[in-house]
């Protein structure tokens, strides 16, 4: 008989599949320097993001590109007692870590948009491990693939993004 | 500033194909992408760790960026008035420096739902040489007729 691929699921994340696990607010302000700056990095001459006559008649004012959403959410790469803080994503690194499982990667987003994000707006984040595979071997190694979602809202409650990802963390093979 | 494109839905045809949009990435490219995205992980910058430690070619675009990349070439084609919906992509190789990046999107569907929202499916590859990095699955609002907007939809008229 071949040996387990891997220890069995514990109970502790078995029992949290389709649970909450963290919630998290914006800690870096949203404001048009980013904005900018993010603009910048691909080139993005769209006047909503530059022009604010054009922005005021086309959104009502100045709005961020949807796919900024994770920006708002990093924390500085340094600050004053930053322990503990919140990672995107951090049900993958808890997985990693507790599953014993070193290497990773994300082979699949799906991001929704709904009310676009201003300068100044406050976000919330809340992260949920949607599912968890049994065993399996690509590849890359040995692993488990897992579906995390996460659902951004803003101070008015309104959704403004709702995602998931697929992660497979794994052992790589040993030839 | 030049008069922005405006794109509605008359405009466009299931197999349409958008422009291409080329690029050839730099150790910058990758570098201030990772910077405006707040991803300080070392294989985004640190040559050394990503082929030392992480056993990869060299640094590569991370995927906050590389998302904004199809957005903004999403919307290059569409003007201000297109406003991305939906977005499913899968990584399938990295972008590295040095790599000639190519997005070639082609439209898989065009419709209207019963709040009179006219939604626009593109299909976007992102290549480097002759390997297939990205696909990129598109749902974009666009306006119906020069006096609509996708922007001023809210709650029940929104639902992409």
């Amino acid at each position: 008989m071949d040996p387990p691929l891997l220890d069995p699921l514990p109970d502790e994340i078995a029992s949290r599949v389709g649970e909450v696990w963290y919630t998290d607010e914006t800690s870096f302000g949203i404001e048009r320097g980013h904005i900018e700056t993010g603009c910048a990095s691909v080139e993005n001459g769209n006047p909503l993001y530059w022009d604010e006559e054009v922005a005021q008649e086309i959104t009502g004012g100045a709005i961020a590109p949807a796919t900024m959403i994770s920006v708002w959410f990093r924390r500085h790469h340094w600050m004053p007692e930053m322990h503990d803080a919140l990672m995107p994503y951090q049900i993958h690194f808890d997985l990693k870590a507790r599953l014993e499982l070193p290497e990773a990667i994300m082979s699949h987003n799906l991001l929704e948009f709904g009310a676009p994000v201003r300068p100044g707006d406050r976000l919330r984040v809340s992260q949920s491990l949607v599912s968890i595979s049994e065993p399996k071997r690509t590849k890359l190694g040995i692993g488990r693939f897992w579906v995390i979602s996460q659902d951004f809202t803003n101070q008015d409650g309104e959704r403004v993004c709702w995602e998931t990802i697929t992660g497979y963390g794994y052992r790589r093979q040993v030839s | 500033m030049s008069t922005p494109v405006r794109l509605t839905a008359g405009d466009v045809q299931k197999g349409d194909r958008l422009p291409e949009l080329a690029h050839d990435v730099t150790a910058t490219t990758v570098v201030l992408g990772a910077l405006a995205t707040r991803d300080w992980r070392p294989m985004h910058h640190d040559h050394d760790f990503a082929v030392n430690r992480n056993g990869t070619r060299d640094i590569f675009l991370n995927t906050p960026n590389q998302a904004h990349w199809f957005e903004r070439y999403v919307t290059d084609w569409t003007g201000p008035h297109g406003r991305v919906a939906r977005m499913i992509f899968n990584m399938q190789d990295s972008v590295y420096p040095g790599d000639h990046m190519i997005y070639r999107g082609t439209v898989s569907n065009v419709e209207t739902d019963d709040r009179g929202c006219c939604w626009v499916d593109v299909e976007v590859e992102l290549t480097a040489g002759d390997r297939l990095c990205t696909t990129c699955s598109v749902r974009v609002a666009l306006p119906s007729d020069a006096s609509d907007n996708p922007w001023k939809r809210r709650g029940e008229d929104w639902k992409p």
